[in-house]
């Protein structure tokens, strides 16, 4: 076979929380610091212990680090899914095994070559105690990759001190474990494989860092102070990472105090409402949800809405309707979070695509929340929120000022002669807001009953529309301050591709393999809603315009047809939401037929 | 609903408070609930509890979710910040409301449906978090807003106006915060302001959640013959056990009462509350005895009324998560932002 180097992906097959985890990073993290492109996609079950779990690793020196769909190499360390796991290697590739038992004859393959390296006996030998001997098998696979696929030695053992220099006996069974599974495949096979790794230089500037903790930093960054939360995969990782974070950045080292506060909610309904009461009086708040949270906050984000209450919820999606598959990622929520609540309701969304975004995103919400004072989403999902990426190395610029939008001061309560909670708006449509306690003329009743201009209970049917005719000004407004969409234009283009989230780097990918196949397109991924102008602008400007999502109704681009002049006939669907991290192979499996169709039927003509 | 203005809630005297306030100041909008309704007297001892107690209108916040019960809040203190929220959810948001500001004293009024059906759940857990505020019930077994249907606190056998009898087991409010760990529970009667008053003070200065039920009869659809939550039926079943005196810091404490029968307890600004006890065997300190006791009672058929349990050694909201003395809402930018630097050096965690 004809050596490829940084260009090549493996997938490794354990069972869940056998320890597997811990390795799997490692070989990423390994790869990472050689300076290679790379990706790692956990493909889990909703289990603590038993089930088959796949992590998936693609190393690609020109970036292209969405999942892929072919695997060179198959680490097959699960027997109950050995089966199906040696099936999905293409011919020409490589299956690494425990061969401390023969494998089944049936499953053997001539296409594939079969390593075999009998980790559980010799861990049985190295190691005494039951537990040990299960978590070592998987840093001594780490090792065996290490050979075949020529990883620095120096870098795993740096990484290794770095992990257990505080804890000799750990550091001494690792170091031992990786050593055993090296020196192995050394000795038995031809290392490395003809798919190997080179030291590059393309991830000097940059982090590994999962979105779910991205998200966190960015709400620590962004100033918040009260955050309120019920745990629920895959969002419970950004609570966790935003209390290290308060640990760490926002308790005082002498006296222990906090300057936060995070509330562990009963459930959604009272983590909404928590955050509605903290950010009506005047902190920066959050709540952090996945889907079924989400319809469970319907009925307070209308009143966040309507009693215009500036809050931020975080949905990482998953595989829905109802429970669905929670370990799975999907983009199924978008219609539901652009429209949530009761009556007409209308948010702003932010769509994040990978953890950088997460973290500019998160601290760049508050700032919108507050200056249109209603509620902001920020949707990412699974493999955003709980893989690792490598991005860019986050910036943070000293002299940000958070932008409060239109809050009284005391002073200026005292200059006016009466105050009124909704007039006079300004341009964006919003009014000024007091905060509870500075100021007795500040004070007002806030409801979600009818309210008019003034904000005083009322039924009168003019009144009502006044007040909501300027909430869809104010909804317009937002698209003057929400990120814009990112285009991308080639001077051949004959079609438009529109996109969103997590989708970027496959969509990218496959738009590149359609150059290749003479094929160009212009590309666009819209990163929030309400659609600015530059959306109407490319949806205008194309004939046929393919929109990629990961959800079975096309979201996104019922979307696009309801809220933009766009119309639907140009329209095509190219969706997949079966739960995994999207391909660019799926992409262009139905974007290749649609377009050799259309020329097929322009020539017919 | 009646349209007929009503007199308006006045104090003898009309005297100034410390801060030169008259009970007027501490009124808000007429009421437009029905005439004789239980909840109109609450708030005029609500109005009361506020102006003796000389709290700056605009430092108190009062919220509600959505009853009859839960419009009272416009009926208070119009100079305070309200908040009309949602159905059974008044408890969650205040939680973070006193969460971003620890200074403002909250009140949260509720009603039996609101907080014992749709918001059952959350006035617990408001309850175990010790959230600081004075959680009023105003309960008439009923739902008033939706037009009489049995509400959660219906005793079995209480017949609703059609005449028809409630078979399901009621939730007492009482006993459910004693059981989840209440350190404060107080049971009152709207038509007898002279003892709801000093609960209500005590409440408001308690640290940590203050739970008061106040029976307050639903003269639309819950005062008839048969009725358990009847003005008639409160009057002749209530069992005073406690009565509590609410003195203020600084006042002189007199003893009048014999010895024995007064229990005094201090509160955290330095106030005390003066229980005295009716029932001489009560123990408003010890919950087990009390929980016992009222459990008793009211299989018996009364309905015991006071304060009757106060534990000022509980541990409120913020005192549990440790947090800093200024709101959290006020502290600066400057010490909540780590900075560039500390962005730059935790990155190195994530090589
Ligand atoms: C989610 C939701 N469901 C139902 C209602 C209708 N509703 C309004 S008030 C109420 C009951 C109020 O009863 P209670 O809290 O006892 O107050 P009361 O009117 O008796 O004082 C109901 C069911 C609502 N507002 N919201
Ligand atoms: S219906 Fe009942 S609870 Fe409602 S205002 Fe009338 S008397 Fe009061
Ligand atoms: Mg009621």
């Amino acid at each position: 076979m004809k050596t490829r180097i940084n260009e090549f992906a493996f997938k490794l097959a354990n069972a869940n929380g056998t320890g597997s985890a811990s390795a799997n990073s490692l070989i990423m993290q390994a790869i990472f610091r050689m300076g290679i492109p790379v990706a790692g996609k956990n493909l889990f079950p909703s289990n603590i212990q038993g089930l088959p779990t796949w992590y998936e690793i693609r190393v690609n020196k020109q970036g292209h680090t969405a999942r892929t769909a072919t695997f060179d190499l198959m680490v097959a360390m699960n027997a109950e899914t050995y089966a199906r796991d040696i099936k999905e290697v293409p011919p020409g590739g490589w299956v690494l095994y425990d061969s401390s038992w023969p494998l089944t004859l049936s499953m053997l393959r001539d296409d594939v070559t079969f390593l075999g390296v009998p980790f559980a006996k010799m861990c049985a030998e190295a190691f005494t105690q039951a537990r040990e001997r299960t978590l070592m098998k998987n840093i001594m696979y780490a090792g065996t990759l290490a050979a075949l696929l020529d990883m620095d030695m120096q870098i795993i053992d740096v990484m290794l001190k770095e992990k257990f220099g505080k804890k000799p006996a750990l550091m001494e069974s690792n170091k031992k474990a990786i050593v055993l599974g090296y020196d192995y495949a050394k000795k038995h096979f031809e290392c490395p494989l003809p798919i190997r790794l080179e030291k590059m230089n393309a991830t000097a500037d940059s982090i590994l860092i999962d979105g779910n903790t991205a998200t966190a930093l960015g709400c620590l960054y962004a100033g918040v102070t009260v955050a309120a939360w019920y745990p629920i995969t895959p969002s419970t990782g950004v609570l966790d990472a935003f209390t290290a974070f308060c640990a760490k950045y926002r308790t005082d080292k002498k006296t222990g105090e906090r300057s936060y506060c995070i509330l562990q909610a009963e459930d959604e309904l009272a983590a909404v409402g928590m955050i509605i009461g903290a950010a009506w009086n005047g902190a920066r708040a959050f709540t952090s949800t996945s889907g079924p949270g989400i319809s469970l906050m319907n009925e307070l984000i209308g009143l966040a809405y309507y009693a215009e209450i500036p809050i931020v919820i975080v949905d990482v999606q998953r595989v829905g309707p109802s429970t669905g598959m929670p370990t799975r990622t999907q983009q199924g929520d978008l219609m539901t979070c652009a429209y949530a609540s009761h009556g007409d309701t209308k948010h702003v969304i932010l769509l994040p695509a990978n953890p950088a975004e997460c973290f500019y995103f998160a601290q760049n919400a508050f700032d919108i929340a507050e200056r249109l004072q209603t509620p902001v989403f920020i949707l990412t999902d699974l493999d955003i929120g709980m893989n690792d990426w490598v991005v860019p190395r986050l910036k943070w610029d000293d002299s940000f000022k958070p932008n409060r939008g239109r809050v009284l001061t005391a002073a200026e309560l005292e200059a006016l002669p009466k105050y009124y909670r909704y007039s006079p708006e300004d341009e964006l449509g919003v009014a000024a807001r007091t905060l509870p306690g500075v100021h007795a003329k500040g004070a007002f009743f806030t409801r979600g009953s009818g309210h008019n201009k003034l904000g005083c209970y009322t039924e009168i049917p003019d009144e009502y529309q006044e007040v909501m005719d300027r909430l869809t000004r104010k909804h317009a407004a937002a698209k003057t301050i929400v990120p814009p969409a990112i285009i991308e234009r080639h001077e051949a283009a004959t079609f438009g591709v529109v996109t969103i989230g997590g989708c970027d780097l496959a969509v990218r990918e496959a738009m590149e393999q359609l150059r290749h196949l003479g094929l160009f397109g212009d590309f666009m991924r819209v990163r929030a809603f309400p659609f600015g102008e530059d959306v109407e602008e490319f949806l205008q400007s194309h004939s046929t315009i393919f929109v990629v999502e990961q959800n079975r109704d096309a979201q996104l681009k019922s979307l696009l047809t309801l809220e933009t002049r766009v119309s639907k006939e140009k329209l095509r669907s190219v969706i997949a939401y079966g739960g995994f991290p999207l391909q660019a192979k799926q992409v262009v499996d139905i974007v290749v037929p649609h377009l050799r169709q259309d020329v097929a039927q322009e020539a017919g003509q | 609903m009646s349209y007929i203005k009503k007199p308006a809630v006045r104090h003898p005297s009309l005297q100034a408070n410390a801060l030169g306030l008259t009970v007027r100041d501490y009124e808000g909008a007429m009421s437009t609930l029905c005439a004789g309704c239980g909840h109109d007297s609450v708030t005029a001892a609500i109005v009361r509890a506020f102006h003796e107690l000389d709290t700056p209108p605009h430092l108190i916040a009062k919220l509600s979710g959505i009853g009859c019960s839960s419009k009272t809040p416009t009926y208070f203190v119009s100079g305070a910040h309200g908040f009309n929220s949602a159905h059974g959810r008044m408890p969650a948001i205040v939680s973070g409301a006193a969460a971003a500001n620890r200074e403002l004293t909250y009140i949260g009024v509720s009603g039996d449906g609101d907080s014992l059906s749709i918001g059952l759940g959350q006035m617990a857990h408001a309850i175990r978090r010790n959230v600081n505020m004075l959680y009023v019930i105003e309960n008439n077994g009923v739902y008033g807003l939706t037009k009489g249907q049995f509400s959660a606190s219906a005793d079995v056998g209480s017949k609703s106006k059609k005449g028809e009898a409630n078979t399901q087991s009621p939730i007492d409010p009482i006993m459910l915060a004693l059981s989840i760990g209440a350190t404060f529970v107080a049971r009152s009667f709207s038509g007898d302001k002279a003892a709801l008053v000093p609960i209500l003070k005590a409440g408001i200065r308690h640290k940590g959640l203050a739970l008061v039920d106040v029976l307050s009869p639903c003269v639309t659809f819950n005062d008839h013959e048969g009725s358990t939550k009847s003005y008639t039926h409160t009057r002749k079943h209530q069992l005073p056990v406690i009565e509590a005196d609410f003195v203020p810091r600084r006042s002189p404490i007199e003893t009048s009462q014999a010895p024995g029968t007064v229990q005094t307890v201090t509160m955290h600004d330095g106030s005390v509350v003066r229980l005295h006890k009716v029932a001489a065997d009560y123990d408003p300190t010890d919950r087990e005895k009390a929980w016992s006791f009222l459990h008793a009672r009211a299989a018996a058929g009364d309905i015991p009324v006071g304060l009757l349990y106060i534990d000022e050694k509980g541990t409120e909201m913020h005192a549990g998560n440790k947090t800093v003395a200024q709101p959290l809402s006020q502290v600066p930018f400057e010490q909540l932002c780590p900075g560039s630097a500390a962005l730059e050096a935790l990155q190195q965690h994530y090589r």
